[in-house]
């Protein structure tokens, strides 16, 4: 740091990387999670372009082209190259369309998740007392009713769409943020560049936001990645039983459930969406692994 | 002990209290008339509905709609389901030995193949064998598990008409009276020739479909456990003895890594049976999952709250379970803070 200067003898060595710089050195090493950064960048830039990248439209339907197979078997046709479904819509045009609506639910569970959880776990550990029994409670509650159970639950009272899927998936995923925002907030909140920032006389909000939070994003950053993978195997989850995202939005795990009456005499239809699932959640957990390894050696596996 | 044990209980008090709350909450919450909600019936007439609100309570404080909801609990009065007209406790339990047994024979199956996974990798760290065992368990715990389990049916049921595609039995040729509810069990005891291995092969696939993602995730643990405990001065001091590296892992190593492992295996339940939904809905199971996701089709809210409150009471008791089991093997927790 160059403002450092009680520190002068630190001057004649080589200055340390950046933090960033040296984030991205430990991360590069681990091949398996550059090779899960590579998919997801892919897979972000179909869903963003995915008008232009999709042939078609993801509800228009063929009349004359229903169930056809996908190029590599005999009998497809051209211009459909990964074939059609039962009612004769492209499938490689709903795939496209599908990994918009995957990280669409992912990344809005991961945003209201973070800021939410954060916001829980700071007033946790910050006020203490009742408030953090409170809070701890609730997560607590959230935690003893299983996830797939609480979310179908909340579908329950308030109906099955795509905006309370997100709802649903991100109350069931939250105490994890708030747990370890908390815990990492009171640990740090007797340390004393902490209550150094106290005696400067600064405020409880700018304490927590600016001198506390930045300290605990390492352990909340791998959090978030492996918490989106969650949220969008949940999702689909929820979109296979009917309770997620409704027709016709092409959602991976709905045409998977539309396509069992399908699966055996067109296999493919079946297997397409649960291939972009697995590749997309693998990808985003091999990218969560590399992130932990190299944000936070604590929690290091190997 | 009993300290700790007396307090794990009470501390799980509030939650259980919470959890009430909640679903008396959420039957409430949902849209629509309380009555019909609660009967799922419509166009009941008024002099009718007035007299059903009053038989129910629903003219009463909530505070005291609350109190009634609570006492019933503690007296087995889960509600009645509006199909069936059974009640709920009744059907939950005709029910609950399927996903029992369906969930401790997918653990048994993630515990007996995840553990050795974990070993082998472990031991052989960065080699072969680890990155590729590792790599699985990644696939593993990222499945989409009703793909997986489709993806079975596909391939072992139909093309290589090795197992059946749904059901615990073949209802056809064998056919008993539940004794114990456990299809395993039930099918020795009729004593009907080849009811047994039906059973058995009627439970391999869901087994395996719900059994993927918690093998994937001991076997993950098991490895970092297995390489901190490896790192240990008593393994060193193990080897320094001349002790076999088999006996050292197995005598020493293992035996100490296993202690967050078993942990997490029981941890695991709660999240098994809730992955017993999907599961049982693809195999046609008839457990508990499948009814829910059934009871939210049909409107059954009674049936639902019912449901979800003893499931949701019988993983909270499992979590106390593992949690004092966990005591009782590891002094260190018992007495923290």
């Amino acid at each position: 740091m160059p403002t450092d200067t009680t520190m002068g003898q630190a001057r004649s060595q080589p200055t340390p990387p950046g933090p960033l710089l040296a984030f991205w050195r430990s991360f590069r090493e681990n091949r398996g999670a550059v090779l899960g950064l590579t998919i997801v960048a892919v897979i972000v830039f179909v869903a963003v372009f995915a008008p232009l990248l999709a042939p078609y439209s993801p509800s228009e339907q063929f009349r004359g082209s229903t169930k056809l197979p996908p190029f590599w078997v005999i009998g497809s046709d051209p211009r459909f190259i990964l074939g059609t479904d039962a009612v004769g819509r492209d499938m490689l045009s709903r795939l496209i369309y599908g990994s918009r609506v995957s990280l669409f639910i992912g990344l809005s569970v991961m945003v209201v998740s973070m800021v939410v959880g954060v916001a829980l776990g700071l007033a946790a550990a910050w006020f203490g007392g009742i408030v953090d029994v409170i809070i701890l409670r609730i997560m607590d509650l959230i935690m003893s009713i299983p996830s797939l159970v609480l979310a179908i639950l909340i579908i329950a009272v308030i109906g099955p769409n795509l905006t309370n899927t997100i709802v649903a998936v991100t109350i069931v995923g939250l105490p994890r943020y708030v747990r370890l925002v908390r815990a990492s907030a009171i640990s740090e909140l007797s340390k004393d560049y902490v209550i150094g920032a106290k005696v400067a006389g600064n405020g409880p909000f700018r304490l927590m936001m600016v001198t506390i939070l930045p300290n605990c994003m390492a352990p909340l950053i791998v959090q978030a990645a492996l918490g989106l993978s969650d949220a969008i195997l949940e999702a689909a989850g929820l979109g296979f039983l009917g309770l997620g995202a409704q027709p016709p939005v092409p959602e991976w795990g709905a045409m998977l459930a539309d396509s069992r009456d399908l699966m055996l005499s067109h296999p493919w239809v079946m297997a397409l969406p649960g291939i972009a699932i697995l590749t997309t959640v693998l990808a985003i957990n091999l990218m969560g692994d590399g992130l932990r390894d190299a944000l936070d050696p604590r929690l290091k596996r190997s | 002990m009993l300290r700790f044990f007396l307090k794990r209980v009470v501390l799980t008090l509030p939650t259980f209290f919470a959890l009430m709350f909640v679903t008396f909450l959420m039957i409430r919450l949902v849209p629509g008339d309380p009555v019909e909600v609660r009967l799922g019936e419509r166009g009941i007439s008024p002099e009718r509905h007035a007299e059903l609100l009053r038989e129910m309570g629903l003219d009463r404080p909530v505070w005291q709609q609350f109190a009634d909801y609570v006492w019933g609990l503690f007296h087995g009065d889960f509600g009645v389901s509006i199909i069936t007209k059974t009640p709920v406790v009744r059907e939950f339990l005709t029910l609950f030995p399927a996903t029992l047994e369906l969930t401790l024979c997918a653990m048994i199956f993630a515990i007996t193949l995840g553990i050795p996974a974990g070993v082998i990798a472990a031991t052989r760290r960065g080699g072969i064998y680890d990155q590729t065992l590792m790599g699985l368990a990644l696939t593993g715990y990222s499945m989409p598990i009703f793909w997986w389990g489709l993806l079975l049916i596909l391939v072992m049921s139909n093309t290589l008409h090795l197992t059946p595609v749904s059901g615990r039995i073949d209802l056809i040729k064998y056919y008993f009276e539940p004794v114990t509810g456990f299809m395993l069990i039930d099918s020795l005891l009729s004593g009907q020739k080849g009811a047994f291995l039906d059973a058995v092969r009627h439970l391999i696939l869901p087994t395996i479909v719900l059994g993927t993602v918690p093998l994937a995730t001991v076997a993950r643990m098991t490895r970092s456990a297995m390489l901190e405990v490896l790192g240990e001065d008593y393994v060193r001091t193990a080897r320094a003895k001349g002790l076999t590296w088999r006996r050292i892992i197995g005598l020493h190593a293992l035996r100490n890594a296993l202690i967050p492992v078993v942990t997490v295996i029981g941890l695991q339940i709660g999240t098994l049976l809730a992955g017993a939904v999907l599961t049982e809905t693809i195999f046609s199971w008839p457990g508990v999952g499948k009814w829910l996701v059934e009871s939210i089709a049909r409107r059954d809210y009674p049936a639902l709250q019912g449901g979800i409150m003893l499931i949701s009471s019988i993983v909270i008791l499992c979590n106390v379970i593992v949690d004092v089991l966990y005591g009782l093997i590891n002094p260190r927790i018992r007495h923290a803070h």
